[in-house]
């Protein structure tokens, strides 16, 4: 197996609360708390999960937008965890990113081309006609007429800003991209036009991605593998068809379970469908033992007391739950027994 | 779905919509007809600036006039005509008759006033109760949308509820008076999967209790396959398909239709390699429609499409499609 382009490793980004008039501080927002994995170059990996999961602190994590707290993270071989921020900027071309908002992520005042261009400005010694022809040859590449070089950003409709902020994301070659809710802010007949760009654009450039979204069914279509959040840990890690197909943990079950299909046949037939009691707990204060445990429909005794290990249940099908404590691939069984003393779970699920 | 009862609750006769800007004229809504049993649920798709959150604030006035001006048309409620009565009696029905809930609860709820206050005021404005029974009604709306311990939530802000519980205020909200028609522009469009599940489950559930009319605006296909008795898909300001929920699904006649519901991937079932696009934007809408909306996007679009407007015609029972060459039936009608 190739090695991957980005191994993350028990990552850590806990934001201090501070109160009182001294400015203590109180506790911490423990939005990313340990999470690891690997994208292999030239793969898409999916990462889902509910608004305030923690999935875009992860992303901006990755790519050293904050300073993190801990954990470790190597793109393209080099170690940026601890690297202070003037030293990453050579690091920069390499990794880029594609925000959610097309809108708020484009600077209003200054015209495609200057968007454009501006990385190739700030990161490489190009002539002024050089980055011309340079930016005309990128917005051939995302589908922009040339002409429009000289508007500003309020002259495109969404999907087309969308398409500039891929543009500048491209601009210096890079072989990572983090994109971060790229097409949640458009409307569906213009989600699949961005999200078609993106996969032509990783054909042709061999592109890597980490792709952010709460939007289960666009996943499916765009990643080879799926890590599943919730309150700021990995609850499972699966290639695309096995995730969506046989999920092991119980929360990657009740979020499938929770996307309406568009097929009213389908729909009816989903009566029996989970549905989650409650909200998602703070990740200032999360639950003891298993983060889902105050909403786990299969809940047990030892999961508020013990928080399970992300470990790899099946070849490549990682999960945290105790569900699958009693295959221990390294022999161990010690959980065995609790694992089978099931606290009845809530009435209308049926797993 | 109710049948028998063929009374409709609402009518609306060709609504139409258009704001005055700097700039010249929007033709927002241009007529739109559609109507509503008790009882029934109908879901309206469409993509943004299509019409669909206009169309139903002009139905009682909730668009700010000027701009926006309601040239034609007829909303019957029960019989009586909304765009003839008069700024009072209208005041009346909003609240009353016609409940609103609107897709963000967030700035739709008045964050200096109890959440219990905003509960009472419109039973005690409409239903002329003193402070003591709105307070009981308010526990009891509460209670029946699933808010736990409701009598000691009264006194709370809106900040002190997560989203879905802020949603589910607004529905409590907007059945105070136990409406003949509830009007939800995109309520969970703002709220997570699992949270939407919960908002589903319980109109499901207080639709068979309380028996009102609900009409379902969304842009999201998969809601309104699990909820709606019937659909009517918006484009450019017109209808341009309605049916009842299966034949429109399984057997779509619009072009837009069939393309809409083509580019959504699924979370189960066959996985295409590549997602169909519309390819296009959406048109602007600044004079009258001449020609059909959908023409520039439209694979199947000649002549008659750019010279003329196509109008609502039936191809099946309770079904009607704006379109030259509607689409043939399809092999999978059986699916039904």
């Amino acid at each position: 197996m190739t090695r991957p382009l980005v191994e993350v490793r028990n990552l850590k980004m806990h934001f201090p609360v501070h109160a009182g008039i001294l400015r203590r501080q109180v506790g911490a927002v423990k939005a990313v708390d340990g999470v690891s994995f690997d994208i292999v170059e030239g793969e898409t990996l999916g990462l889902v999960g509910e608004s305030g999961c923690g999935k875009s602190t992860c992303g901006r994590a990755v790519l050293r937008l904050y300073d993190i707290t801990d954990g470790e993270i190597i793109v393209d071989g080099r170690a940026i965890g601890q690297e202070s921020q003037m030293s990453l900027r050579t690091m920069r071309p390499t990794m880029q990113m594609v925000f959610q908002d097309p809108q708020a992520s484009l600077n209003p005042r200054m015209t495609v081309g200057a968007i454009i261009g501006e990385p190739l400005s700030e990161h490489t010694r190009v002539s002024r006609a050089e980055r011309i022809a340079r930016v005309g040859e990128l917005m051939d590449q995302v589908g922009l007429n040339r002409t429009f070089v000289n508007r500003y950003p309020h002259e495109f409709s969404g999907g087309q800003r969308q398409r500039i902020g891929i543009a500048r994301a491209l601009a210096l070659n890079p072989k990572f991209i983090v994109c971060d809710e790229p097409i949640a802010a458009l409307d569906v007949s213009i989600q699949a036009q961005v999200v078609n760009l993106l996969e032509e654009l990783q054909d042709r450039l061999g592109l890597t991605y980490l792709f952010i979204s709460h939007d289960l069914s666009m996943v499916r279509h765009i990643a080879d593998r799926v890590a599943v959040m919730y309150l700021g840990k990995l609850v499972e890690l699966a290639p695309r068809d096995a995730l969506y197909d046989t999920p092991l943990h119980p929360y990657t079950e009740a979020l499938l379970s929770a996307v309406p299909e568009p097929d009213p046949a389908k729909a009816g037939q989903k009566r029996d469908r989970i549905v989650l009691q409650g909200d998602v707990p703070s990740p200032a204060n999360p639950p003891d033992g298993c983060n889902f445990s105050t909403r786990c429909p299969r809940v047990m005794e030892v999961c508020s007391r013990i928080d399970p290990e992300f470990r790899e249940v099946q070849p490549g099908h990682w999960a945290a739950c105790h569900l699958h404590d009693s295959i221990r691939p390294s022999g161990t069984t010690r959980r065995h027994t609790e694992a089978t003393t099931m606290v009845e779970p809530n009435k209308e699920s049926n797993p | 779905m109710p049948d028998g009862d063929t009374r409709n609750v609402l009518e609306v006769r060709g609504l139409r919509t258009v704001f005055e800007t700097r700039r010249g004229e929007v033709h927002a809504v241009n007529s739109v007809s559609f109507e509503v049993k008790p009882g029934e649920l109908l879901g309206v798709v469409g993509e943004s600036g299509s019409g669909k959150s206009v169309t139903m604030m002009s139905l009682v006035g909730l668009l700010p006039s000027p701009p926006a001006e309601v040239r034609e048309g007829k909303v019957l409620l029960d019989g009586e005509d909304l765009l003839q009565v008069t700024p009072a009696r209208l005041r009346d029905i909003r609240g009353s008759d016609v409940g609103f809930i609107f897709q963000d609860p967030m700035t739709s709820l008045n964050p200096v006033f109890t959440v219990g206050f905003q509960i009472m005021e419109p039973v005690r404005r409409h239903m002329g109760l003193n402070k003591k029974q709105a307070r009981a009604r308010a526990i009891e709306l509460l209670e029946l949308v699933g808010i736990p311990g409701a009598a000691g939530r009264l006194s709370d802000y809106p900040h002190q509820f997560s989203g879905g519980m802020r949603q589910r205020v607004m529905i409590a909200i907007a059945l105070a008076c136990d409406p003949k028609v509830l009007i939800a522009d995109e309520p969970t469009t703002a709220l997570d999967v699992t949270i939407q599940a919960q908002i589903l489950e319980i109109i499901e559930d207080l639709r068979s209790k309380l028996g009102m009319a609900i009409v379902w605006i969304t842009h999201d296909l998969g809601v309104i396959a699990g909820i709606a008795d019937r659909v009517a898909v918006m484009y450019g300001g017109q209808i341009v398909e309605h049916a009842e929920v299966f034949p429109l699904f399984n057997d779509p006649r619009h072009p837009y239709t069939r393309a809409l519901l083509k580019t959504i991937p699924t979370v189960s079932g066959k996985r295409a390699a590549k997602l169909q696009v519309i390819e296009g934007q959406p048109p602007m809408l600044g004079a009258a429609p001449t020609a059909c909306a959908f023409r520039d996007r439209c694979p199947l679009a000649f002549e008659r499409c750019h010279a003329e407007n196509p109008q609502r015609e039936t191809v099946g029972p309770g079904h009607d499609v704006a379109c030259f060459h509607p689409l043939a039936h399809t092999a999978k009608e059986g699916a039904a």
